[in-house]
Parts: structure tokens; sequence; C-alpha cells
């Protein structure tokens, strides 16, 4: 078909305009989101910065907002990942293993993933509320460290099985074969060639799955994190608070002072957000660098 | 020289799924010769290949009939177990896929994976194979450098070092030139003649010249089937069947 010149013209000057229409749709909805997040943080520096200091860090809460800290809440916070991760990774490591390597595809298995992705999109005041019945009622571990990091784990578990499957299904198939070929069993090849692979991504999923954690407020306030802590956890049956809980708290006082005190702890939140997904990228750096060699 | 059988297939059949891969197979391979399964693409050869060393009860959906004989014993007997076949029957696969880790530790996976742990023996074992693999003098300074560095070629000898250092006796090679240039290419096909001297070999290739160079019998597959086999100046010279001769003169596939 040979098309006529002008009308040519024509086709190609009203393509360029429909590329330039999505260009600038696509610039502004990037301009939207990153704008709304720069307002954010914007507006917490103004009503915060001036509150955060040495004090405010090491100071527990009090009545007296130019007097209270956070100190309870980030040694909670920090307490409470800890411990979520060292019940999550590994039990989310496992099931994702399992059900990668072992499960094959049977009708069980695919159950099992459809429930998985719905879990991971359960409103997290549901966990909270199962974390209230079974580990601080049912087991009697009260509204303790320990109840709050296994109501965590339960709530970031199908985001790292998820993104730990992920991973594991990035590791090539070659790679499987070869070891098989060499006389290795299933565990050998999944524990010194697909491990290791995956290693990078898996961590890197988690961490993302902890930094969301870090951020909830609802289940914890549902088992019943105290919100007036003058003390640190001394173990893992002791009361706590965190992070988000003293924010939510603080905004909800009326006196202006608290408002700045909220701002404040926002900053240290997205202080410690931001050093774990900065521990995310380290990590699958320096992995993947060693594979490289 | 004795001709013992070391390899027998008796109505092999396979199916992935629904499909059927191989219909009544039936051939033998002999200890110390390198026999060539030629054959337009999805003719069976790789499925053929992949069924002597267990390496496909790992697809899938993958299902198999009939017997394949080691040394008289069936792979496919009950209580037979596959890591063992794997560490008797090599192989070597399509794309060189070595480890992610440095020569050394590629080589050294197998004969690790059985318990073997002396530095001295494991040296001396890498050293071996490399040696047998025509790889050593090009690595020898570099062991501990990833094998990801090394060409294609290189790389694909370094897969037949680590086969070979679990001390297998056959060596499956599932078209080992396919993703090198002709001077790899010529080298491998130099180390497998060398080889010959040990070990039993089956090599599954597109390429007729290398077939018809290296190997001693000739198996011809179309479509799932064994259409002729036999040695391979025969196959080349003057084969029996018209199929044949048409694929081997270029005529299809």
């Amino acid at each position: 078909m040979r098309i006529e010149a002008h009308t040519l013209a024509r086709m190609l000057s009203r393509r360029r305009r429909m590329e330039l229409g999505f260009k600038a749709l696509a610039v502004t909805t990037l301009a939207i989101a990153l704008g709304s997040l720069a307002l954010l943080l914007l507006d917490a520096i103004a009503d915060g910065a001036g509150r955060l200091s040495w004090q405010f860090l090491t100071s527990f809460p009090s009545r007296k907002p130019e007097e209270a800290g956070i100190l309870s809440a980030l040694v909670g916070t920090v307490c409470l990942i800890l411990l979520t991760a060292v019940f999550a990774f590994p039990i989310g490591v496992g099931a994702a293993i399992y059900l990668e390597e072992y499960a094959g595809k049977s009708w069980f298995s695919r159950v099992v993933e459809v429930n998985i992705s719905n879990l991971a999109g359960v409103p997290s005041i549901i966990y909270g509320l199962l974390g209230l019945e079974l580990f601080v009622r049912a087991m009697g571990f009260d509204r303790s460290l320990l109840s709050g990091a296994l109501t965590m784990a339960l709530l970031v578990l199908p985001i790292i099985i998820i993104s730990s499957r992920e991973a594991l299904r990035t590791v090539p198939r070659s790679i499987r074969e070869a070891s098989f070929a060499l006389g290795a069993d299933r565990w050998q090849t999944i524990w010194h060639q697909v491990l290791p692979l995956a290693l990078p991504g898996i961590l890197t999923g988690s961490i993302l799955a902890f930094s969301r954690a870090i951020g909830e407020a609802a289940p914890l306030i549902t088992i019943g994190a105290l919100t007036y802590v003058a003390f640190l956890p001394d173990g893992l049956f002791a009361p706590f608070t965190a992070l988000p809980i003293q924010i939510f708290n603080w905004v909800s006082r009326p006196q202006a002072g608290f408002h700045a005190n909220a701002a404040a702890a926002i900053l240290v939140l997205l202080a410690v957000l931001l050093l774990m997904n900065a521990l995310a990228v380290f990590l699958r750096q320096r992995y993947q660098k060693r594979l490289n060699l | 020289m004795d001709e013992t059988t070391a390899l027998e297939v008796h109505d092999l059949n396979a199916w992935y799924g629904h499909t059927q891969a191989l219909r009544n197979m039936s051939l033998s391979m002999m200890e110390r010769r390198i026999t060539a399964v030629i054959g337009p693409s999805g003719c069976g050869k790789s499925t053929f290949i992949r069924c002597l060393n267990r390496i496909n009860d790992l697809m899938p959906g993958f299902r198999v009939a009939g017997r394949v004989l080691f040394k008289g014993q069936d792979l496919y007997a009950p209580g037979v177990d596959p890591i063992e076949i794997r560490l008797r029957i090599g192989m070597v696969f399509q794309k060189p896929n070595p480890f992610p880790k440095p020569i050394y530790d590629n080589v050294a996976y197998g004969p690790r994976l059985c318990g073997i742990k002396e530095r001295a023996r494991l040296d001396a074992l890498v050293e071996e194979s490399l040696k047998k693999a025509a790889l050593w003098d090009e690595v020898k300074d570099k062991l501990h450098h990833s094998a990801l560095a090394l060409s294609g070629g290189q790389q694909q000898r370094l897969c037949i070092a680590r086969a070979l250092a679990v001390e297998p006796e056959v060596l499956l090679l599932d078209e080992p030139c396919s993703a090198l240039d002709p001077i790899a290419t010529g080298r491998i096909e130099e180390l497998l003649l060398d080889l010959k001297k040990n070990y039993t070999m089956v090599i599954v290739t597109h390429n007729m010249q290398q077939a018809a160079r290296v190997s001693d019998t000739t198996a011809f597959f179309m479509l799932g089937q064994l259409v002729e086999f036999g040695p391979t100046s025969q196959i080349f010279t003057n084969p029996r069947d018209k199929v044949t001769e048409d694929y081997i003169t270029g005529r299809f596939g």
C-alpha cells in the first residue's frame, strides 16, 4: 500500500503529539507521587526537626511535652523487629523452600499458594485480633514483647514466603540440573547452589517486609501494647511500646507540644526505615559481588 | 579390543504429560565407544539421553516405561537410587552451566558431596580432572577466579572436568558444542576422542559432521522413533533407510 506524502506527514505528527501527551501524563503521575511524599516529609521536618535532639532520643515519655522522649518506643521497635525477624525469617524461607522445591504441582500446593496470596492482603488489624486471642490469651504471653513479635511475624510471613519463592524461582534450571547430574540430592542442591543464588532476593524481600511491619500500629494496639512506658523491656515477657503507637498517642493529644513530638518521632521512624532499606541494598550488592567474584 | 555392552535400552517409551516423546526404542551402546544420536529437532534425542542417567525424573509430568540396562542392572528397577546412577553416569549439558563459583570449587563440587574433605586429595582430583579435560594449562594460575570469567569453550571443558571429577564410567553429552564456535568445538571433539580410551560416551548432536568425525556408532531418530542404528561409517556412506539418507544428505531437517 502506498501512502501519500501529506497523509503520512499528518499521521506522523499525530503520533508525535500522542507520544508527547503520554510522556506528560507519566511525568505528572510521578510528580504527584513524589510531590505528596516530599510534602509529607517537609511538613514533618517543619513541625518536628526542632524537637530532634539527643535528649529526645534518650528520654522516656512524660506528661510535659518538652521533657518527653522516645527512648522506650525506639528500643521497643528495634527489639520488636529483631524478634519478628527471628521468628518470621526461618519459617518464611523454610515454607518457601518447601513450596518451591519439594511440593510439586499438586492441588494441595495450589490451595496453599492461593491462601498465602490472600493472607498477604488481609488487613493488619485482623492479625492483631488473632494475636490477641492466640498469643495474649490462649498461650498466656500477655501484652508482652513476645506476643507483639509473634503477631508481627504472622503479619509478614505471607510477604516473606511470596518474595522468597520469587527469588528461588529465578535460579536457572540449568544450575539445578548441573548439581543433580553430579550426584547431589535435593537438599545438597538447595543448600549449595539454589539458596546462595536466591539469597540476595530473599533478603531484600524480607527486609522490605520487616520495614512494613515497623510502621504498623493497628495490630500492636489490638494486642494491647502500652502507650505510656517509662522503662525498657527487660525480657521476652516484658510490656513494651513502639514508635507508631507513641506517634498515634501523641497525635491524639490536644497540646501542640505533643504534635511536634509526634512529627519528630515520625522523622526517627523514617530514619529507621531508610536504614533498613539501605541495609537491604547493601546486602544485595555484597552477595551479588561475591557471586560474580 | 573387546566389545562389551555398557548401556542397553529395551522398548523405551517416554511421555511428558500426555505427549509421547519416545516410542519403543531399543539400542545398545558399547563400552569405550562414542555413540552419536542425530535427528531433527523434537525427535527425542535429548529426552533419550536424559533417560540414561534419570535426570528427567526431575521433570514434572515425566513418565517412562521400558528398561535401561547399565552393565546388566536396570536403572528404572524399583529400589535403584538415581543418585548412585548419576555418580556412575555423568552428564554435560547443551549450554555450559558452570556454578557461579571459583573454578576450583566447580570441579571439587562432586567429590566434596561424596565426602572427600582432605585438601591434598581434592587438589589432586581437581588437577587431574582439569588435565583430562585439557583445561589445566589455561586455568592453573587462576583456580580461585570465578568460572564465569572463562570463555564459552573453556566453560564447557570445565563442565566436562567437573563431570569427570566424580570418576564416572559413562559420559552423556547433550549437544555440548551447540553454543560454541568452530575452534572451541574442535578442541572439545579432540578431547572426546582422547577420553574414549577410558570412558563410554553418548553424544547428542545437531551437527552431522561432528557425528561423523567423533562417533563409532550412530543412531538416527525421527519423531521419537529409532529409524536406523549402526556403525557411523555405514550410516553416513551407505544408509539402509531412505529417510536416513535424506536427512544426512540435507534434503530435510
